[in-house]
């Protein structure tokens, strides 16, 4: 016990000792190589930001002005010209929420039942469940497309939604969490006579929300960037999802200037920033999940 | 947690304490067949979603592999013929041996990367500098790989791209980046090593934080310090960590598809078409689904055989504490 909270406590590894007048020039390196690593990481986004600001005539030019000293919105009144870019969020948003929801609520069920209620074959059903997530999504993407033609979905945002709902890590991760939770309140809960929907309901459905939380932000950021499902199953502009109607956007200026198709971008990621800004701490812990020894 | 309540103020031990990791179960009053019944309620959609779009899918491509089908005429059944074109066609040849070579460079420099920089971090900073750098390696995770694609595309440009303006300033002259099959395959390589060494990066941040401290000041007593640290504490006892992020890596670099399809189309040639790319075209352009399914299949194999591979050789390499 003792040693675990020690090691919470210190979470950088100790460095050998070093005077403290003379300046740590291990440090100094450190950080300099770690600021050209953040530099090279963030500038392309930056420097496409700043591109998104200029003028369509400017965008070409070099040597390149870093800074848009007067900020041009021209190219962001472009794409709302050029494309649909309201029908594109849209869609976007309602393929994506409803992924998310439909994710949260049926991972959070079946996680449930796997961590909570006993039942026959839960191990084997368990192990099936995390089998999937091995199996590449362009093995099973052909099958997959003529199975939503049967069904009449072809070129329907419903076949972006439906076949993504059964989340073999969400449902992992639900698991994980309700296994977190004390077993103590499904007996009190008994006690008072709570039949197992209720107890489920009423304590740990609850409990179970920021859980929730991490599989929604996760099926959020995923579904919001996907590219080859939407890319196969949408054929008409009017189902098009924000990256591929990006992609077209590109297509179709060939002629045009920079700045344009840069303001799209620009204005794809802006929920992706949203997200990022609110949820970091959510993503990362989410994306790593279930990766401890 | 438990042990910091004193005894005595508990009402009553658990009947039967849960080990870790078992779920509770059958401990509660109410009887065995409403939980059953309440389970496969609470599993009904997500087993028949997985039947319905994984598991069916899975027997259906191994099926189809076998058929010629064009979605309009009937199918018809062909033994092992779309294996044999596949593997004898020189295009997906060229396509699987470029995944491969993809796959070796990406990942080396995704987690070569990932670990110099988490170590670096890792080590005595400041707070909110370690936070910047955390975010800033993270960011471009949360980005789409086609709006990635689309402005790295620009950032490449041969003429008016920054990327040689920046060159051009260290007095190097232009380099044609996506007109030809080197600049074409290095541009994939770091645009897809830009967005995913986040992923690996935060893996061994996690890793490193759970080797204890004591580790090192034993370690430095025994005077270990710099490189020997790392080299004799660090790696080996990381090991776990870059076991699974390698085999993250490598499952994922081996699906590349929205980057090579954004960036370069599979050209010049074909020198950037992957196997995710050719799966893609005999399927949904040429409407050969059955040589599609194959190279599915082919392609399962792989990562099978990989995997596999990586537990069984880690067997040797992978040190537990």
């Amino acid at each position: 016990m003792t040693t675990t909270t020690e090691r919470v406590s210190t979470r950088t590894p100790a460095v050998p000792a070093r005077s403290r007048r003379k300046p740590n020039w291990n440090l100094v390196l450190r950080i300099v190589l770690l600021m050209i690593a953040a530099v090279l990481t963030l500038g392309p986004v930056m420097w496409t930001l700043s591109t998104s600001l200029r003028s369509p005539s400017e965008s070409f030019k070099l040597p390149p002005s870093f800074f848009p000293w007067n900020p041009d919105f021209t190219s962001y009144a472009q794409v709302f010209r050029q494309v649909d870019i309201v029908l594109l969020v849209l869609n976007s948003a309602l393929v994506t929420g409803l992924i998310a929801v439909g994710q949260m609520v049926t991972a959070a069920m079946a996680g449930y039942a796997f961590a909570n209620l006993k039942f026959r074959g839960r191990g084997a059903l368990f192990s099936i469940v995390l089998a999937t997530m091995m199996v590449p999504l362009q093995v099973t993407i052909v099958p997959v497309f003529m199975l939503i033609r049967g069904m009449g979905l072809s070129d329907t945002l419903l076949a972006l939604i439906l076949p993504a709902i059964p989340t073999a890590f969400g449902t992992f991760l639900m698991r994980q969490y309700f296994m977190g939770l004390p077993t103590d309140l499904a007996e009190a809960a008994s006690i008072d006579g709570a039949s197992p929907w209720r107890t489920f309901r009423s304590v740990y459905a609850p409990l179970a929300i920021p859980g929730m939380a991490i599989v929604g932000i996760l099926a959020f950021n995923f579904h919001w960037n996907e590219f080859f499902r939407p890319l196969i199953m949408t054929i008409s502009e009017q189902n098009f999802t924000l990256p591929l109607g990006l992609v077209s956007l590109q297509g179709n200026l060939g002629t045009g200037s920079i700045s344009v198709v840069l303001a799209g971008v620009v204005l794809s990621m802006i929920p992706a920033l949203v997200v990022f800004i609110f949820g970091q701490r959510v993503l990362q812990d989410g994306l790593t999940a279930g990766s401890g020894k | 947690m438990s042990t910091t309540i004193p005894r005595r103020e508990r009402p009553k031990q658990p009947a039967k304490a849960a080990k870790p990791g078992t779920p509770a179960t059958s401990q509660t009053a109410y009887g065995r067949h409403s939980q059953r019944w309440l389970a496969w309620i609470f599993l009904a959609p997500t087993i028949l979603g997985m039947g319905l779009f994984t598991l069916v899918p899975i027997a259906a491509s191994v099926v189809l592999a076998f058929f010629r089908w064009d979605i309009i005429s009937a199918p018809t059944f062909v033994g092992f013929d779309n294996f044999a074109e596949v593997v004898q066609d020189p295009t997906v040849r060229v396509s699987f041996l470029n995944t491969i070579a993809f796959v070796i460079v990406a990942v080396a420099l995704q987690l070569g990367l990932a670990l110099a920089l988490a170590v670096m971090v890792q080590e005595k900073m400041p707070a909110w500098l370690r936070t910047f750098f955390r975010s800033a390696f993270f960011f471009p995770l949360i980005l789409s790989a086609a709006s990635v694609s689309i402005f790295m595309r620009y950032l490449f440009n041969e003429q008016f791209g920054v990327v040689n303006w920046f060159l051009s300033l260290a007095g190097i002259p232009a380099v044609p980046w996506l007109t030809t099959p080197g600049g074409s395959a290095a541009v994939v390589i770091l645009v897809y090593v830009w967005q995913n060494f986040g992923f690996s990066f935060l893996l061994f941040i996690g890793g490193l934080a759970s080797i204890p401290v004591e580790t090192y000041e034993a370690a430095a007593l025994d005077g270990a310090t710099g490189w020997r640290k790392h080299v004799y504490v660090t790696l080996p006892l990381l090991s776990p960590t870059t076991l699974l992020a390698s085999v993250m890596a490598i499952i994922s670099a081996l699906q590349v598809f929205d980057q090579t399809y954004v960036l370069t189309r599979g050209g010049p040639g074909d020198s950037t078409r992957t196997a995710v790319m050719v799966i893609f075209e005999s399927a949904f352009q040429r409407l050969e689904f059955g040589e599609a399914s194959a190279i599915g299949v082919i392609l399962t194999l792989i990562i099978m055989a990989i995997t596999a591979a990586q537990f069984r050789l880690s067997k040797r390499f992978v040190f537990y504490q």
